[in-house]
């Protein structure tokens, strides 16, 4: 039997996945892994995470985006989540979860312009903790 | 449990993703807001999660309600498994003995209606939730 495995593309030294169906536990630890292994092969400095299809976010996808990030930040990469959908926005932070550390934007042109002012920043040598936020 | 409800078994995780699908149609028959349905499905997949993983699988049903004047629905969970020995504990947000973010329970209770938590510590635990469209 094949995994099923949700695509990981890279576009520069960016990686984008846009997840497209009603993730399943099993599903959403072996994107974990997989997008891990891919930061560190690739060398990406970003990740870009599209989630506007998910018509849910539960604490276990919640802990995922978490998991990613954090992974991503130890790998020298920055992490965007994008395009959550307004009521699930409203449902995540009534289920007690604010998604601390992780930074998003309302799509990916707004994701990328994210990522690329922190590549330009870098570049002139700010502090790239403050940068994008 | 009335004519019209449906019964699902939870032995993995794409049964979590199975309880989600009846959820979200059962609530937009009933004519739920874009929001309602998004928190109703989102504490599903809370309670289904906690089933499979804290009771060792186990059975949810989701049935319509009908009150003067308003319509909503009704799921209940149930498991055979260890139970809960500390209620009040397992209601708070953050305490997991599963390694998880410990807002299953204490998040599902916000985002509905009514909440009614049932557990005997060898016999299993019920957990029953509503919320009016």
């Amino acid at each position: 039997m094949s995994v099923e495995r949700i695509p990981i593309l890279k576009m520069g030294s960016t990686l984008l996945v846009s997840i497209q169906v009603d993730m399943h536990d099993q599903l959403a630890l072996q994107l974990q892994d997989d997008l891990t292994d891919r930061i560190a092969a690739t060398g990406a400095r970003g990740v870009l995470l599209d989630i506007s299809a998910l018509e849910i976010v539960d604490s276990f996808i919640g802990r995922m985006l978490s998991n990613i990030a954090g992974m991503a930040r130890v790998l020298d990469a920055d992490t965007v989540v994008v395009g959550m959908r307004p009521a699930v926005a409203i449902t995540l932070v009534e289920l007690g979860l604010s998604l601390p550390g992780i930074r998003t934007a309302v799509n990916v042109e707004k994701g990328i312009d994210l990522l690329a002012a922190r590549g330009l920043d870098d570049r002139d040598g700010n502090n790239r903790d403050v940068v994008g936020r | 449990m009335s004519s019209d409800a449906d019964f699902l078994h939870i032995r993995g995780s794409q049964d979590i993703v199975a309880v989600r699908q009846v959820v979200r149609a059962r609530a937009m028959e009933l004519g739920f807001s874009l929001v309602n349905i998004t928190k109703v499905v989102t504490a599903a997949s809370e309670l289904a999660r906690n089933t499979l993983i804290h009771g060792g699988g186990g059975t949810a049903t989701v049935e319509p309600i009908r009150e003067p004047g308003k319509r909503g629905i009704r799921m209940t969970f149930d498991d055979k498994g260890p139970g809960i020995a500390d209620i009040t504990r397992a209601m708070t947000d953050g305490f997991t003995t599963a390694g998880g973010l410990g807002l299953g329970l204490s998040g599902a209770k916000r985002l509905c209606d009514e909440f009614c938590l049932k557990s005997a510590v060898g016999t299993g635990t019920t957990v029953m939730i509503s919320k009016w469209g």
